[in-house]
């Protein structure tokens, strides 16, 4: 899918999540993508949505449950979290949802820096595989995939979703 | 076995660290990015990351530090690892044990990384040749040989200051001869590619063969920094020298004392680093060390980081070994 077909996402996605946070009546949330993917989308989303704090980005590298098997990420990035998590509800981002792994780290790396009063979870797709009781509360797509099929977003410009095929080993989301 | 063979894993990931020689810009530059990300966990209202749970981290300290060993410590658990701090001249080897039987016995209480400082050059090495595979070994000062973790601290808060390293000009100023700080902030100043490295020290504290380290070698301390972007300050090691090195500590602060008015002859923007502990009044003025220039505490807090950064890197390949 090129640039196009994924920003017409991102846009039915802004609209669903400003919808369910007005019926939540959260009028202000803090939003934080996570590397690289999550974070592609959650520039978008954030000038759609016009929020005030600036985006927060998580490297979830140092979290995964997976480091005493294959060892550190040689590229980590800094996470930043510009704004207090401390009572705040929050928007957490990803590109695709798949195993929910991902998910479970980036909320453990939240609560160190603190107690948000709510996360929302907002994913560009989502697909078969789940590992973890982790659901999106808006999702863009939901493309039915083999096993052996991986989505990949490229990035950041333009924006471009592949699909590649992958042994079933390792599934990264 | 050559320490570079013995560091790396097959695929060139780091195994243990024990010296700069043999590890490529690649490597060093993989340890700073890493270090960067670790340094923004301070910040935060949790200070440490899950990365080594239920992972064992020793400190086996042969000679006493107080900077080095805290600051390990604290990676250690920041990583969220165990740490054990053995201070060894006290314990074990005064009763006659010898270095492997504590190995050996540290390494029945499964320990999975050991953090070595050792008077005797090759120590860290002798450990890492003799432990089990699945165990590391992080190098934190062998005697005049290498002292890693120090020179990589050094390199994070030049990268910090200064930006890209490559442009720049530094300076290293004392006691050359006995420092294996020296030795490995060379390696790693030169790994990465800094335009120039000078050393700056009266003859009787030069090895031998300083010109063959890749550096210029000065024996006036104006000369040696002038125009520099970084003068780093090495400490007077007393307890290292043998025989009448200096006339008096006196005339070494007269001679190579960093003073203000010295510190003129570099760059405006110079900083001034130290790895500590420092002897106020003989290798610099407390003007200095206070000064607005002076990068020395924050070299204390990147240490903390580059720390984290190598125990888990090394730490990497012993889990791979036994999933």
């Amino acid at each position: 899918m090129a640039e196009a077909g994924i920003l017409s996402l991102i846009d039915g996605i802004a609209e669903r999540l400003k919808t369910k946070l007005r019926n939540r009546n959260i009028p202000d949330p803090a939003m934080i993508g996570i590397h690289s993917g999550g974070v592609w989308v959650a520039q978008r989303l954030h000038e759609r949505l016009g929020l005030s704090e600036p985006l927060g980005e998580l490297d979830i590298s140092f979290y995964r449950d997976d480091f005493t098997r294959i060892g550190m990420n040689p590229q980590v990035r800094p996470s930043t979290i510009p704004f207090e998590v401390d009572d705040r509800h929050i928007v957490l981002v990803d590109d695709v949802l798949q195993t929910g792994r991902t998910i479970r780290a980036a909320l453990n790396e939240i609560f160190d820096y603190g107690r948000p009063a709510s996360v929302v979870l907002v994913t560009l797709l989502e697909r078969s595989g789940r590992e973890l009781p982790i659901e999106a509360d808006v999702a863009g797509l939901s493309p039915p995939l083999q096993a052996h099929e991986q989505v990949k977003l490229n990035g950041p410009d333009p924006l471009e979703l592949i699909i590649v095929e992958k042994p079933l080993t390792t599934p990264e989301s | 076995m050559p320490f570079a063979s013995l560091q790396l894993d097959d695929q060139g990931n780091l195994r243990h660290f024990l010296t700069i020689e043999g590890l490529g810009r690649d490597l060093l530059t993989r340890i700073l990015d890493t270090a960067e990300s670790f340094a923004g966990v301070t910040d935060r209202s949790v200070k440490k990351v899950p990365l080594l749970r239920g992972r064992v981290i020793a400190n086996l300290f042969f000679e006493t530090s107080t900077r080095t060993r805290t600051t390990f410590e604290l990676a250690a658990k920041r990583l969220s690892a165990d740490v054990l701090n053995l201070n060894i001249s006290t314990s074990a080897t005064a009763k006659g044990e010898t270095l492997l039987d504590t190995l050996r016995n540290l390494e029945a209480m499964h320990v999975d990384m050991f953090v070595v400082r050792h008077a005797d050059s090759g120590a860290a090495h002798f450990i890492a040749a003799h432990a089990d595979p699945g165990v590391s070994v992080v190098n934190a000062g062998d005697g005049g040989h290498a002292h890693p973790t120090q020179a990589m601290l050094d390199v994070f808060t030049i990268r910090r200051a200064k930006g890209e390293l490559t442009p720049l000009k530094v300076a290293i100023v004392g006691d050359i001869l006995h420092s294996r700080v020296a030795r490995s902030q060379i390696a790693a100043l030169n790994t990465l590619g800094v335009s120039e490295v000078r050393v700056v020290a009266p003859r009787t504290l030069l090895p031998k063969d300083a010109r063959s380290l890749g550096v210029h070698v000065f024996s006036d301390l104006e000369a040696g920094i002038r125009d520099v972007d970084v003068v780093i300050m090495l400490r007077l090691q007393r307890e290292r020298m043998r025989g009448a090195l200096l006339p008096s500590e006196h005339e070494y602060f007269q001679l190579y004392g960093l003073t203000d008015e010295r510190l003129e002859a570099a760059k405006p923007d110079a900083i001034v680093m130290h790895p500590g502990p420092i002897n106020r009044g003989v290798e610099m003025d407390s003007l200095v060390a206070d000064g607005p220039r002076s990068v020395i505490l924050q070299q204390v807090s990147h240490g903390i980081a580059i720390r984290m950064a190598v125990m888990s890197m090394a730490m990497q390949a012993s889990g791979g070994e036994n999933p």
